[in-house]
């Protein structure tokens, strides 16, 4: 948005004086149409926004489709965008979206319930299980590739809906807004999810994770 | 004051991310405190419940170097030659 806070058609179509010279520049060219351009944003910013795809959305091939997908959405909607943020920012937006409407379309099984991977109580409301702290912390615990494989995995096991939530707040870093506003939930709707996708993580790492004679 | 009861192990988890979030009441936030200066569960539960926020945040780092660098090619040819036909 203008600094103004208004903007007119000439400004709807011209790069505000915010973006990155070389941003404005590769963007007028996208505008004009130019062929070369299109090609450049696809080789400049397709890997990375690739790899968001690949974890997202976890089949080689769905991952294309949406990467697909995404890119072109983007060539359409090159006069509207509103440079307000980054490309970078646009297109992971993008790209994101394109892989929910993946996740959705897919012919989808019944999600298991989340119960069994949340924290039990007793009927006076103590853990029924008392935890114990990780023998070592997330930075250290990450050096390990093993552990990296573990958390990747587990994050794979959670109901998708979970997952999903998890996926765009922790591991995209979306806002709470934003995250709520894609998956058509309250704000409040998507702390409670990913506070109980947390600790289904949680649930499905502590074996693995909890010094030995604390099992 | 001594006799309030304290609020459970299941009050404290269940609310975890109002209170870590900083969205509680004052008054809320001095029941949690006085719930965790005597439940060392609760205070390993919180603890390891950060640790998992924080691996799942990097677990996927290593994954964007060498995924990150190019799209393959087929893919690229691909998205510009729909591109040119739309």
């Amino acid at each position: 948005m203008s600094p103004e806070g208004r903007r007119s058609d000439d400004a709807a179509r011209t790069p505000a004086p915010g973006l990155p010279s070389d941003e404005r520049a590769l963007l007028a060219a996208l505008r004009r149409g130019d062929e070369e351009a299109f090609e450049t944003l696809v080789r400049e910013y397709g890997g990375r926004l690739f790899a968001v795809a690949r974890r997202f959305v976890r089949s080689e091939e769905d991952a294309r489709d949406a990467l697909q997908d995404a890119f072109l959405s983007a060539f359409r909607s090159l006069a509207r965008f509103e440079e307000n943020c980054r490309l970078s920012t646009w297109l992971h937006r993008i790209v994101v979206n394109s892989c929910l409407m993946k996740l959705r379309t897919r012919r989808r099984k019944a999600e298991d319930s989340i119960e069994d991977l949340l924290p039990r109580f007793h009927e006076d409301g103590h853990q029924a299980v008392p935890s114990a702290g990780w023998e070592k912390s997330a930075d250290v615990l990450l050096e390990s590739r093993e552990v990296r494989d573990l958390v990747r995995a587990a994050i794979d096991r959670l109901p998708e809906s979970y997952r999903t939530v998890l996926m765009l707040r922790d591991i995209e870093e979306l806002d709470t807004a934003e995250t709520a506003r894609l998956l058509d939930l309250t704000e409040n709707a998507v702390k409670i999810r990913l506070h109980r996708a947390r600790q289904a993580l949680r649930g499905l790492l502590d074996p693995s994770l909890r010094p030995a004679a604390a099992c | 004051m001594e006799d309030r009861p304290y609020i459970t192990c299941r009050e404290l988890i269940e609310f975890l991310y109002l209170y870590l979030g900083g969205e509680l009441p004052s008054e809320r936030v001095a029941e949690f405190d006085r719930h965790l200066n005597v439940c060392p569960s609760c205070v390993a539960y919180i603890e390891t419940y950060k640790e998992t926020a924080a691996l799942g945040r990097q677990a996927f780092q290593d994954l964007e170097q060498p995924v990150g660098t190019a799209v393959p090619e087929e893919l690229v040819s691909a998205i510009l030659s729909v591109r040119r036909k739309t």
